[in-house]
């Protein structure tokens, strides 16, 4: 049984009816972040045609796919489909760039197959790490980083192969 | 500067690239499919992107981030001690910590800053190992709904684009851990 089918049903009433329980006015605040969700989209948008043409054409001259048997040896042995192997390079410094990897790769091999799905979960369980050291270490002023990234790339690998690990068990191979 | 770099560099590798392979007519088709499927993606996937991020507002009007707050806090006091004994980074951090939950960006960002500030108030330019332990815990993603990929999987034609947010959760409390266990190895004997 597909349990998330009931997921986005049950998250929808629960949501409106607990917010109309805690007297919100619910549909404003829906209109409210609606039109926050298409402002990021908006943001995104302008990115991603710039990026997705890089990767489109990354992939049409065959890069990708040499980028994929070059790193093969090393990804297979940490159980990381090597077809995904762009996407761990550019996740940790872009995140419209990966966004546009992962979706370019979701949509080649279809978002319901095992490659998609890891693709899909390594999006969704990770971070643009550098961006996100910048800005905090940058607004708090510092400069001496010590072992920050270093710790955040260990996540982010692991997060990598916990993703192929995760689908494998989920879903199977 | 940086995206700039990458973006130059993805576009001349893949022209030489295509110039030695001779796919060279397949690049540049690919150039014009490459821009007009970003546009395709973000209108297929702007509903749900809409929808979600609608729904989320609904929760944090309703007072769940406040909830998700409080249930953080004993967490973020074992792991973050000395920042935690200062009760407007206490609320910060866990603020922080459960808009990131939700996926709402925006209003996690300026809520770390402001936690990040007050915890490096005094230590100069150096990062303390509480410090480090934050942007590490803010590097490595949770989020309990990863609503981006779900629409772009739906977007695609997934059958069930939430099939995956159980993988999602895993992946993440595995990446998390691993940070926070590297962060705190290291806290041991990294000098500098």
């Amino acid at each position: 049984m597909d349990y998330s089918a009931y997921l986005v049903p049950l998250l929808l009433a629960f949501t409106a009816i607990f917010g109309m329980w805690k007297r919100v006015n619910v549909y404003d605040a829906l209109s409210l972040g609606a039109k926050e969700g298409l402002d990021t989209l908006l943001g995104i948008l302008p990115n991603l045609v710039g990026l997705m043409t890089a990767v489109y054409m990354l992939r049409a001259s065959g890069l990708m796919d040499l980028l994929g048997e070059l790193a093969a040896p090393v990804l297979v042995r940490l159980g990381i489909p090597p077809e995904t192997a762009a996407l761990l390079f550019i996740r940790p410094v872009s995140g419209s760039g990966a966004l546009a990897i992962g979706s370019e790769l979701m949509a080649a091999h279809g978002p319901d197959s095992y490659v998609g799905r890891v693709a899909a979960v390594m999006l969704g369980s990770t971070e643009t790490t550098f961006y996100t050291i910048a800005v905090y270490f940058g607004s708090a002023g510092i400069r001496r980083t010590r072992y920050a990234i270093p710790a955040a790339l260990i996540a982010d690998l692991t997060g990598f192969m916990a993703a192929a690990f995760s689908v494998r068990l989920l879903f199977g191979p | 500067m940086a995206m700039a770099w990458i973006w130059t560099g993805m576009i001349a590798a893949s022209v030489i690239y295509g110039l030695m392979n001779g796919t060279i007519g397949a690049v540049g088709n690919a150039a014009m499919e490459g821009a007009a499927a970003a546009v395709d993606l973000c209108l297929s996937m702007a509903g749900i992107m809409c929808l979600w991020s609608g729904v989320m507002s609904i929760m944090k009007a309703s007072g769940l981030m406040d909830g998700l707050s409080r249930l953080f806090r004993p967490v973020l006091q074992r792991l973050l001690p000395r920042a935690c004994r200062d009760r407007d980074t206490l609320s910060a951090l866990s603020g922080n910590v459960s808009a990131n939950l939700l996926g709402l960006g925006n209003a996690a960002t300026p809520l770390g800053i402001q936690a990040a500030r007050r915890m490096a108030a005094g230590c100069g330019e150096k990062a303390s190992n509480e410090l480090c332990t934050l942007v590490v815990l803010n590097t490595a993603s949770i989020q309990l709904l990863p609503t981006t990929v779900a629409g772009v999987r739906a977007a695609l034609g997934s059958e069930s684009a939430f099939d995956i947010v159980p993988a999602v959760w895993l992946a993440s409390v595995l990446s998390v851990a691993a940070g926070l266990a590297a962060a705190r190895i290291f806290s041991r004997f990294w000098k500098s």
